[in-house]
């Protein structure tokens, strides 16, 4: 795929839809975890939006999404139904999960999303498996695995890319870059220039891009995936971007120098994505705010709907250990 | 005519044929781990052998030397629909992919709600005998069996490994199967093709009304060993072997031990917190002021596995050991 493919108006809309349902589902989790109505940790996606939406629009539903517990924004994006999954985040019984995975481990299969690990850098062995499984049945279905710069310096990324290389794995793994993991800055905990380099060591293709480019993220995306779909293996795919709002809902980036946030917060790719849609005349501000307002009436939804539903039983602890019938 | 059940096999024999049957019966069943196609000789200890050939190399995957990418594959794969069979090939292997098992495998089912299950097996031999030292042959069941939503199964025989093979391989969760490296080359009575052992069920190898005796694995060959000189002085011991340890067949440990009101359990696990503990502290608890004794534990003594001849012999739940407990329990 040639590297100056455009994408459609209609797939640019698609990917401000997804990014602003994102912001506005982050916003208003983190305001009611702020009024009491939550008790969680929390991991926020705010400034990482476009990632997932680029790479959205290149998917098929039954493309599966792997990611962690900084994940709200992939799940989102994969089109996970609003009203289960803000039920999951609320831990009730009518989540995705009956509750029992919560923030850091929301899944929705029917949606491709089998796995949210709290682990940092276990998804990537789990997504080589789901991608031999579809490499078997001879479908054309893509994994991504989406986690941060610091799950490259773990053990699991290293034998994952290995294994994907040599079977030849149609697996796309997304490295979110955002500066930062948890508190240590990149350069004081990553060897390497780029995490796109490390791709080298394995013999597969390593793509760096400017992951708050909603453009480039959508050419660097289609690319791996079309590469994957066509059964030519693998691909490592850094996406630059920032961290707005801490490693963990309270942490106040204090670890971080004021410039530097101040710099990336006027740099917010959410706005530049807007304005920047209105200049090329893809959209008028009206139709914009149409989108957003859309957005924010189906979450709400999701909202009242999350907060009127029952906790789980207690008797849900003993289920769901082993099937059904089986001694655990 | 002879029938199967007058066949010799060993244990490697039944583990591959089981596979192979396996294969053959649903093609969602696959296979994984290092050296185990046939390019790379089917296997170190032979168990994979023909089944690359026979089922191609899709299906029976060589790896790296990778055990997070082993168990991390084959989590995936069940994820999707596989049946994985991964062969993680030395217990003490297994630790460098605890994360897959313990978090991943064996919890997706529940932390998902009971949108995904994850069937798999991992095979993995370990035991002392064969001067290893030690890295390579600790048994460390008590950790698996530990971890809600695993099965732990240990088989002493080749007929219960095959037919415990099929059992976990079918099994909708994920079951991690031991194998013990010296029992693979001991001949024994032929599994009957297609017959399942079934999971959690313990086997009684010979009934007796003085003293229970309760093991599995390697253990459980001197185990009996030690019963047949116990009925030279008129003690009639039960012998049980536990195949399944998690979940643990109560029913038939405890019925044993109400019948004799004496117990030992013996184990090449180490004896502090391992299965030995909690069958104890479920006999005891069930039949409190019925036992005429505690419930004694052997295992292996309180070192990692050592590697000169004499301390290996020493190390392990030696006849002499097993056999001192059963006198004091019977005292």
């Amino acid at each position: 795929m040639s590297e100056t493919q455009q994408p459609s108006k209609a797939v640019l809309l698609d990917i401000y839809r997804i990014a602003t349902l994102i912001k506005r589902a982050d916003d208003r989790f983190i305001e009611l975890i702020k009024a009491g109505q939550i008790a969680s940790p929390y991991y926020s996606p705010r400034g990482q939006e476009l990632i997932p939406a680029a790479i959205s629009v290149n998917l098929k539903a039954s493309d599966y999404v792997v990611t962690t517990y900084r994940g709200i924004h992939d799940q989102l994006a994969k089109g996970i139904p609003l009203k289960p999954f803000v039920a999951e985040l609320l831990g009730r019984a009518t989540g995705t999960c009956k509750g029992k995975g919560g923030p850091m481990h929301v899944t929705h299969v029917a949606s491709g999303l089998p796995v949210t690990t709290g682990i940092v850098g276990a998804g990537l062995p789990i997504a080589n498996g789901l991608a031999w499984a579809s490499q078997l049945k001879g479908t054309d279905q893509v994994t991504v695995v989406n986690f941060g710069d610091g799950a490259s310096n773990i053990g699991a990324f290293h034998e994952a890319l290995n294994l994907a290389a040599v079977w030849k794995l149609p697996v796309l793994f997304v490295c979110q870059n955002n500066g930062y993991a948890e508190h240590t800055k990149y350069e004081y905990g990553t060897g390497a220039a780029t995490i796109a380099d490390r791709a080298i060591g394995y013999g597969i293709p390593g793509v760096e891009v400017d992951g708050n480019d909603a453009v480039a993220m959508w050419q660097a995306a289609s690319a791996a995936v079309a590469r994957a779909r066509a059964g030519e293996g693998p691909t490592l795919l850094e996406a630059n971007t920032f961290r707005f709002r801490g490693h963990l809902m309270g942490d106040d980036s204090h670890y971080i120098a004021k410039d530097e946030m101040a710099a990336a917060i006027a740099a917010d790719p959410l706005p530049r994505f807007r304005a920047w849609l209105i200049a090329q005349g893809h959209a008028s501000d009206g139709q914009l705010s149409d989108i957003e307002a859309t957005n924010a009436a189906a979450f709400e939804e999701a909202v009242e709907y999350a907060l009127a539903s029952p906790y789980p039983d207690v008797s849900e602890l003993a289920k769901d250990v082993v099937a059904e019938g089986a001694q655990a | 005519m002879t029938t199967a059940a007058q066949k010799k096999m060993n244990t490697a024999q039944a583990i591959n044929l089981a596979l192979h049957d396996a294969m053959a019966l649903d093609e969602s069943v696959v296979v994984l781990g290092e050296d185990i196609a046939d390019r790379e000789g089917g296997g170190v200890f032979k168990c994979t052998a023909g089944l690359s050939t026979k089922f191609g190399t899709g299906r029976v995957k060589s790896t790296p030397i990778a055990e997070q990418a082993i168990v991390g594959a084959a989590v995936g794969g069940a994820l999707a629909g596989l049946r994985p069979v991964a062969e993680i090939m030395l217990m003490n292997f297994t630790t460098v992919a605890m994360d897959q098992i313990v978090n991943h495998a064996a919890k997706l089912r529940f932390m998902t709600g009971g949108q995904t299950h994850v069937p798999l097996v991992i095979r993995t031999t370990t035991g002392a005998g064969f001067g290893t030292g030690g890295q390579h042959a600790d048994y460390l069941e008590a950790w698996f069996a530990h971890t809600a939503g695993l099965k732990v199964v240990a088989p002493a025989t080749p007929a219960d490994a095959y037919g415990l093979m099929l059992s976990c391989i079918f099994d909708d969760d994920p079951c991690i199967f031991i194998e013990n490296l010296p029992l693979y080359f001991v001949p024994g009575e032929a599994p009957e093709p297609g017959v399942r052992v079934p999971i959690g069920k313990a086997r009684i190898v010979q009934e007796g009304s003085d003293i229970t005796l309760i093991s599995y694995s390697k253990t459980l060959h001197d185990v009996i060993g030690v019963a047949r000189e116990l009925a030279k002085e008129g003690i009639a011991a039960e012998v049980i072997d536990l195949r399944t340890i998690s979940p643990l067949d109560m029913d038939t440990l405890l019925a044993s031990a109400r019948k004799t009101g004496r117990v030992v359990v013996a184990h090449e696990a180490q004896v502090d917190f391992g299965v030995g503990a909690e069958i104890s502290a479920r006999l005891h608890k069930e039949l409190f002021g019925q036992l005429k004794a505690p419930v004694a534990r052997v295992g292996a003594a309180r070192s990692p596995v050592p590697f000169s001849k004499p301390l290996e012999a020493a190390f392990v739940p030696t006849r002499e050991r097993i056999l001192a407990a059963i006198r004091e329990t019977l005292n």
